[in-house]
């Protein structure tokens, strides 16, 4: 199993929390951690792996942060 | 040609003259309004070198065809003159509703030239217009000013500096309906500098439409785009501009201290979600907006108030290591009262406790104030934001910007900005394109007249790597025309989380006639462009000022998801000027001119840069 820290927020966070510690097994990708939060991948807008952009298919590592965001925008 | 009311008024307050002159049509063609028509006569009739706070600059607030139409966003006006700050062409934007008020008194412009020899303010009901006596305002708060005027007045919109213009803060901004700020480039000190208080306007004129079935047809559909974009109907009225707390700071780029950092743990606590969560009332909007991204809060005391953007949230947060929203919409009202430019006065603040960390700035140095330098202390922002405006102290060494207030220290590269203007909110080591827009922009040190956060970080219109060079010069260069043709139409640069330059282009069109093609309307915007950079040549202020502070192209990003990046800038800068056709140096070559319409200024440039 690895452990993984997922942050949600903007309107991901209605109905949820805003910091979850995933326990999931190896080989998870973001896709399997989107579906576990009810969150439509294309609702998805930004992804990031760590900072940086990161695609659904991508397989997570133990210790990494998943940001999430719906589409925003502002400035 | 529609959409324009066709009447500039001339108001020289010197002579104590106003007078009226016909709208030149083919100028309005050529360089759109608002922003381009402004920056034309600021180049034609002030000549190079002027003190920009002498009678000799003007200062000229303009709208533009849309202004005031039955579009959506259409409530923008711009402030245009020779900035004090950065001594570039000075150009800053504003919503709310006294733009399309302004208009609908018959008039697209009003040049403002000399200096009253005391306050005085600008009345216009329809085709009445009179210079009054303003001295039972002078010293007064924007939202003072505002009810007196309004209890004068009835019905009347206002624009006005607070004490922060009449000192001739190098900060100050112009605010229009209480909490909307035209707030770069120090433009309330202009206005201050001509003993101009406040501008009250009612009009009851129509915008001339060209096709009104049209215009009505086009608007419906723009506003049902706007209605089901994710983010101008999602992220923005829920969150407001602060939104982008979080997911600039995930990604990185959150400056941080004076730009020490680009991360921290705390940014959730000064984020647009809790914003939301404790302190919002309702959000609000500008004319004919269905965004609506404007905050209401409730203060600390209970009074209901205009809420702070993204940019001042960061400028007096993180940028001061202070993670207390009460704070931060406290020095936000400030700013809105006295008539500050957030971003810089946050910033301001900000290289100020970094002078004082480095021991630069001493405690005897402050100690008569009772404030503190600390990074966090939140009654340091809310303290010397007043004094700022007042100059009052050591506030009065900190009201001229940072830029000055380093180099009175011998160490200018303590100032994170460009031009002398304090830059945003983001940290353009973690994305390439969006520093290049930094670099090089007109008015100094600015993220919204070419926004390349939007495809970096975003995903708008689609998603670039934030930390790749490649195509960001051509990217960064039509976002910038496409900005200064916004800007120049009359609407808000937020319309583009939706809206595309055809969208523009039909509802210009559908007003003013049709005069335009997606090409002609963004090669307009690279006409007024170029313009800009002309008035900024003429002033001496050439490649040179291209540049960013040396700590974002020298020092690592030292944490966060970032780490580790410089910005690049010398690797895009000759292409940026290659794709704009200019010279190794910067300047536009002549063919460039020929090809923009500006071959009237090819043998000025070289009379002038000699």
């Amino acid at each position: 199993m690895i452990t993984v820290e997922v942050r949600l927020f903007a309107t991901f966070r209605e109905g949820r929390e805003k910091k979850y510690m995933m326990e999931l097994p190896k080989g998870s990708t973001i896709l399997d951690v989107l579906n576990k939060l009810q969150i439509h991948e294309e609702e998805a807008s930004i992804i990031l792996l760590n900072g940086v952009d990161g695609d659904s298919r991508r397989e997570l590592s133990h210790g990494d942060v998943l940001s999430l965001f719906p589409p925003v925008g502002g400035g | 040609m529609y959409g324009y009311m066709g009447k500039i008024l001339r108001v020289n307050l010197t002579n104590r003259t106003i007078t009226k002159e016909d709208l030149d049509f083919e100028l309005a063609k050529k360089y759109l309004g608002a922003r381009g028509l402004g920056v034309k006569i600021m180049m034609d009739e002030v000549p190079a070198n002027v003190d920009p706070l002498s009678p000799e600059n003007k200062l000229i607030i303009a709208s533009g065809g849309l202004t005031g139409a039955p579009v959506p966003t259409s409530g923008r006006y711009m402030v245009i003159t020779k900035s004090p700050l950065t001594g570039t062409i000075g150009i800053s934007n504003s919503g709310g509703y006294w733009g399309p008020q302004f208009k609908a008194t018959g008039h697209d412009l009003v040049i403002f030239e000399g200096k009253a020899d005391k306050p005085v303010y600008l009345y216009i009901n329809d085709d009445q217009v009179e210079i009054r006596d303003a001295g039972h305002l002078w010293g007064k708060t924007v939202s003072e000013t505002t009810k007196t005027l309004q209890e004068e007045f009835e019905g009347c919109k206002v624009l006005a500096i607070g004490p922060g213009g009449e000192n001739l803060s190098l900060l100050s901004s112009i605010i229009n309906d209480v909490d909307r700020a035209a707030g770069r480039g120090g433009v309330g000190a202009v206005m201050g500098s001509k003993n101009l208080k406040a501008i009250a306007v009612k009009g009851s004129k129509k915008v001339p439409l060209y096709d009104e079935e049209k215009t009505k047809e086009v608007s419906r559909a723009k506003v049902q785009v706007l209605r089901e974009d994710p983010v101008a109907s999602g992220g923005l009225p829920s969150y407001g501009s602060a939104v982008l707390v979080n997911i600039i700071n995930e990604s990185g780029i959150l400056p941080v201290k004076n730009f020490q950092e680009s991360y921290t743990d705390e940014a959730d606590k000064i984020s647009g979600e809790s914003l939301a969560e404790k302190h919002l009332v309702k959000n609000s909007a500008c004319y004919r907006c269905p965004i609506a991204c404007g905050r209401v809060v409730k203060m600390a005391d209970g009074s209901v108030v205009g809420g702070p953007e993204y940019e001042t949230i960061w400028a007096f947060g993180a940028d001061c290591a202070v993670y207390d929203l009460e704070a931060i919409n406290e020095a936000n009202l400030l700013c809105n009262e006295y008539g500050l430019d957030t971003i810089s006065t946050g910033a301001t603040i900000a290289a100020a406790m970094e002078l004082y960390e480095k021991g630069y700035i001493k405690d005897e140095d402050i100690a008569a104030d009772g404030l503190s330098l600390k990074w966090g202390d939140p009654k340091a922002i809310v303290g010397w934001t007043k004094k700022m405006a007042l100059r009052e102290g050591f506030g009065d060494k900190l009201a001229d910007g940072s830029y000055r207030l380093a180099e009175s220290y011998g160490v200018p590269d303590l100032s994170m900005t460009v031009k002398k203007q304090e830059l945003p909110a983001y940290d353009p080591r973690g994305v390439q394109g969006h520093g290049l827009t930094y670099a090089v922009n007109n008015r100094g040190g600015c993220h919204i007249k070419g926004y390349m956060i939007s495809p970096e970080i975003l995903g708008y219109p689609e998603k670039l790597d934030r930390f790749s060079l490649e195509g960001k010069a051509a990217y960064t260069k039509v976002f910038l025309d496409l900005t200064a043709a916004i800007d120049s139409i009359g609407l808000c640069v937020f319309s583009t989380f939706g809206l595309g330059l055809s969208d523009y282009v039909d509802m210009y069109n559908a007003v003013v006639g049709d005069i335009y093609t997606d090409e002609s309307l963004l090669e307009a915007g690279e006409r007024i462009w170029n313009l800009e950079k002309l008035f900024n040549l003429r002033e001496g202020i050439d490649s040179k000022a291209d540049k960013l502070p040396k700590r974002l192209l020298e020092d690592p990003i030292q944490n966060g998801p970032s780490k580790g990046h410089v910005h690049k800038l010398d690797e895009l800068l000759p292409e940026y000027y290659a794709v704009r056709g200019w010279d190794e140096n910067g300047i536009p070559t002549e063919e460039t001119l020929e090809r923009l319409g500006l071959e009237e200024y090819k043998g000025y440039i070289i009379k002038e840069m000699a």
